[in-house]
């Protein structure tokens, strides 16, 4: 395989300015297919989610479903979109073995919500990411090509099809072209495709997994030079995976589009594949010997008119979104920008919340999950959400926190006796025996033979030095093993050496 | 004799207890065995499964079960339909030996309407022609003269109703595919309000225009038909959400007077054979003894509805038309391992379907392809607004429109097989009711001197009045065979 000579970034950006489209499929959350009553669950044995329909049978047609309709609505809305009164389906036509009917039902200069916006923030500056269009369609088959070296159809020895995924609810979030990025154009098209991650997850229509293809991105990007009013030719980069592979996808392909750019060469507009091994693009088929796709209106279909009334009904219904949420537990909660970001980047808005509401505070909610948890997250390689505790058992832990019944470092084992699986909370306090020491009793004893073994300390103490009482209390909670109540324990040598 | 009687008759007949489902059936099966080898309308003939049928309908009729009018009667399905215990192959190579895993909604509603299925006829490769001769296995006979072509692409069913092989049949008219082979056969054809009956399960040609219709030697059976299996089915978007006419009412109805009849301008003069022009004027003579009130109506647009046709019907069927691919059903050829799947599907696609599914497909193709669009596929959909146009226009001022169904009497079997253009004039004033997607039948209205050969007249109502061409037709077929001494079809020679 060839590679592409590349400009450093730095250099490319001060001799272009890029230009950025997002494209992007999201597969919404239904119970059944878009155009039958097959069932959509991830990774079910192939072709055995599959009827007349779904399979192209002949005499077969298509029933559109409602709750996606009403999905596609939802987010339409939420991009602030508007929700056309009457629209159409409309079949676009290409060959290819993953695609039972050889046409998708998809729309084209009909689609149901048009002029939307979504704001992202990167680096303290918003940025108004302009929708053009938001459509419903038809998901494709999956293809597996065996044998080759690439795993793609071509040099493939023989090719399995699986049409489980054939007809879910795909819903395309299309663009307008985004200026004005300069060089934050890799972080902007991160940053969209993360916002709009979490606002259709909000929405709950969709599980908008990157890595299982329930939310795809294909990135556009252009060069032009400095000062330049008229956008270069762009690319269209498909097989991005994840947030990350956004980000990478849109310096790669500045940073190649500039060397060719810079050398007097042409762009051809092409479509071009993301590897996540190498963190570049290849060449995929070129759009100039790219398919006639023939739209025409579906006539097998009945046009969409979503009523005035059903739209307000569905407004009406949108969840919090993710924008107003963040400002309002900011406030709430007293964080900084900062601490807003971390949170939001750890995942760790839902499950803060969750604990709150669970009956935490916010400062400990947050204190244990951004923390304690998040550096078990780190060790295991996992999400936070993925972490075998519930949220009510965090609120535990932290009430025992607040009745004396385990300090922050009890507590800390307390966790971790529940992520090793050992139990509720309570359990793992009774199995591990992790109690506070507060009986005077107990302590005294203590208190007594750290004050015989550390005389020195404990003259100074008498002799008014009070800030010395905290090595003595430091070697009661060693000498206790750290279950000591260790503000009683002050509290009793400051009493004794009075 | 069994055979000839009609389905009306049948029905009563079994639910007397008179004769048995069985017994009919077998009078039937026996027909074809007799006949069909002459006449090829059957490209399955399903008798086990028939007679089974009609036993379990014997059975339930013994067992005290109200069945309905129809129970008993045998049928002859398209072979366009999709039937769970038949093959269905829409007479292409491409089909041969598909059996479906499920009934077509027309199939299945007959079905539970106690109908026993005696097989599936011949048509042109997926509905598309005039005559049956581009079936791929090979061309159905004209009854009344078996040198003739049967119509299309219905011409299967037309021919088996016409030979007494069955009481009814069901077809499909997308251009003209049941009014224009009824007309030639001399029987009665019906293409109902589109969306009126269900395309489920009915393989696809022209997805706006496809509607299933019944196929009857008399203007009762075809209501009774039509009825039985009409109605909305929500497997079918398109299907229309509202009660189904009362065409069997409006067939016993039977009436014209204070009607106003409209014919239409447009279809006549150069191209129309005189007898079957005769005929026509003869017939709107008669509705006027009838009490109809006849004027004359101008459509201007259905000048140009064959060009818009042949653009919006071949632009779907090319896209229909896709799914044949070799993939996961039908004929695979070229599959020795050493082939690319594109390579596999287009020798299967060269090798299945026929000259004038390709002829279709192509120009489909084109008349969709980017920078054709607006001029092909776009102006022909304004044209079919025009079209729809002069339809409500017209029918402010007359109830029904009518007009000769075809400009023609059949013609010999490879007379046009060779010359398209010629072939499409058969769906000359037929296509206009697919456009618009109104209620049109054909009912016999005589023979044509030159050649002795039946001729169709056409009664076209708007969108939801089946019922009122139902009543027109029985009127003129009862005035008729008043005047002939019984049905028209009892002047065909005998087989």
């Amino acid at each position: 395989m060839s590679t592409d000579t590349v400009m450093a970034y730095d250099e490319a950006l001060a001799k272009f300015e890029p230009v950025l489209g997002l494209e992007t499929h999201i597969e919404l959350g239904t119970a059944s297919k878009m155009f039958c009553g097959c069932a959509t669950t991830f990774g079910a044995q192939p072709n055995t989610q599959v009827c007349p329909v779904c399979l192209a049978f002949p005499g077969s047609l298509p029933v559109a479903n409602r709750a996606a309709i009403e999905g596609i609505i939802k987010i339409g809305l939420a991009l602030n979109c508007t929700i056309v009164e009457w629209c159409r389906f409309a079949r676009k036509n290409y060959f290819y073995p993953d695609m039972p009917k050889n046409y998708q039902i998809s729309q084209y200069d009909e689609p149901i919500c048009i002029n939307g916006h979504l704001d992202v923030e990167v680096e303290g500056r918003t940025y108004r990411i302009e929708i053009e269009r938001v459509h419903m369609e038809e998901d494709t088959g999956k293809s597996l090509h065996v044998g080759g070296a690439t795993g793609r159809i071509q040099g493939a020895d023989y090719s399995l099809v699986d049409y489980n995924r054939a007809g879910i609810p795909l819903v395309e979030i299309v663009t307008k072209p985004v200026e004005g990025t300069d060089v934050l154009a890799p972080e902007v098209a991160k940053a969209y495709a993360t916002e709009l991650r979490e606002l259709v997850r909000a929405l709950g229509v969709s599980d908008v997994r990157m890595e299982e293809g329930s939310m795809r991105c294909d990135v556009n990007v252009s060069l032009m030079p400095r000062g330049a009013k008229e956008w270069g030719t762009r690319t269209e980069t498909k097989n991005v995976n994840s947030l990350r592979s956004v980000e990478r996808a849109v310096r790669s392909e500045i940073e190649r589009q500039a060397a060719i750019l810079d050398e007097g060469g042409r762009i051809h507009q092409e479509t071009r594949h993301f590897s996540e091994a190498t963190g570049t693009t290849t060449s995929g088929r070129s759009k100039e010997e790219a398919q006639d796709y023939r739209y025409f209106p579906e006539p097998d279909l009945v046009p969409m008119a979503p009523s005035r009334e059903w739209v307000e009904e569905i407004r009406a219904s949108l969840p919090e979104l993710p924008a107003a949420r963040r400002s309002r537990v900011q406030g709430e909660w007293g964080l900084s920008d900062l601490e807003l970001r971390d949170v939001v980047n750890a995942g760790a808005l839902d499950l803060i919340e969750e604990t709150i509401a669970a009956g935490a505070d916010a400062g400990s909610a947050r204190k244990w999950w951004m923390n304690e948890l998040s550096r078990h997250a780190t060790v295991q390689g996992v999400e936070l959400a993925e972490l075998p505790i519930t949220v009510e058992q965090v609120a535990r832990i932290q009430a025992l926190v607040v009745s004396g019944d385990l300090n922050d470092k009890l507590a800390r084992q307390v966790f971790e006796g529940v992520l090793a699986g050992e139990g509720t909370p309570d359990e793992v306090v009774a199995a591990r025996g992790l109690k506070v020491v507060s009986d005077d009793g107990a302590l005294s004893a203590i208190i007594d033979q750290v004050i015989a073994d550390n005389a020195d300390t404990a003259d100074k103490i008498r002799s008014g030095k009070v800030a010395a009482a905290g090595a003595l209390v430091g070697a009661v909670m060693k000498a206790s093993r750290g279950q000591a109540d260790a503000a009683r324990a002050r509290e009793l040598i400051l009493e004794k050496l009075s | 004799m069994l055979i000839k009687k009609s389905a009306v008759e049948l029905g009563q007949l079994i639910a007397a207890g008179e004769v048995s489902a069985v017994e009919v059936t077998q009078a039937h099966l026996d027909r074809i065995a007799v006949v069909d080898d002459r006449v090829h309308a059957f490209l399955h003939v399903g008798s086990g499964s028939a007679l089974e049928q009609a036993a379990a309908v014997d059975a339930r009729r013994a067992a005290g079960e109200t069945l309905g009018p129809l129970a008993g009667v045998p049928i002859a399905h398209k072979d366009v339909f999709s039937t769970h215990d038949m093959p269905t192959t829409a007479a292409s190579r491409i089909l041969q030996g598909w059996r479906p895993p499920f009934d077509a909604t027309v199939t299945a509603r007959l079905r539970a309407a106690g109908l026993v299925i005696l097989g599936k006829t011949n048509m042109d490769e997926f509905a598309m022609g005039s005559s049956t001769e581009n079936s791929a296995y090979g061309p159905t006979h004209n009854p009344w003269d078996l040198t003739r072509i049967p119509g299309g692409s219905s011409g299967g069913s037309s021919a088996a109703v016409a030979s007494y092989e069955a009481p009814l049949a069901t077809g499909t008219d997308t251009g003209g595919s049941i009014r224009q082979p009824a007309a030639v056969t001399g029987l009665v054809g019906m293409k109902p309000t589109y969306g009126g009956s269900s395309r489920y399960g009915l393989i696809a040609f022209a997805s706006s225009l496809d509607t299933p219709g019944p196929f009857a030697r008399n203007v009762l059976d075809a209501a009774l038909l039509h009825e039985a299996f009409s109605g909305h089915d929500v497997m079918d978007s398109t299907s229309i959400d509202a009660p189904v006419p009362s065409v069997v009412a409006a067939a016993r109805q039977a009436d014209v007077a204070g009607l106003r009849v409209g014919v239409v301008r447009e279809f006549s003069g150069d191209g129309y054979q005189p007898g079957v022009l005769a005929r026509f004027h003869e017939a709107t003579e008669l509705l006027e003894s009838l009490g109809a009130k006849v004027v004359e109506v101008s459509c201007p647009a259905f000048d140009y509805a064959l060009p818009a046709y042949y653009l919006i019907a071949p632009s779907e069927a090319s896209s229909n038309l896709a799914r044949f691919d070799a993939m996961r059903y039908g004929l695979r050829v070229g599959d020795d391992g050493s082939r690319s799947a594109e390579e596999v599907m287009a020798l299967t696609r060269a090798e299945g379907f026929g000259a004038e599914v390709k002829r279709r497909i192509i120009l489909g193709t084109y008349a969709l392809s980017s920078g054709y669009y607006d001029a092909y596929y776009g102006k022909a959909q304004q044209v079919r607004t025009l079209i729809s146009r002069d339809f409500d226009a017209a029918f402010e001022q007359v109830d029904v429109l009518v007009s000769p169904t075809t400009p023609t009497t059949a013609f010999p079997i490879g007379e046009r097989a060779d010359n398209p253009m010629a072939m499409y004039l058969a769906d000359l004033c037929t296509i206009p009711s697919n456009m618009a997607g109104n209620a049109a039948i054909s009912v016999p209205c005589g023979l044509a001197d030159e050649d002795g050969l039946p001729v169709g007249l056409q009664i076209m109502a708007p969108v939801l009045a089946d019922d009122r061409v139902y009543r027109v037709g029985a009127a003129v077929e009862k005035a008729l065979e008043d005047r002939w001494g019984g049905p028209l079809l009892g002047k065909a020679p005998q087989l």
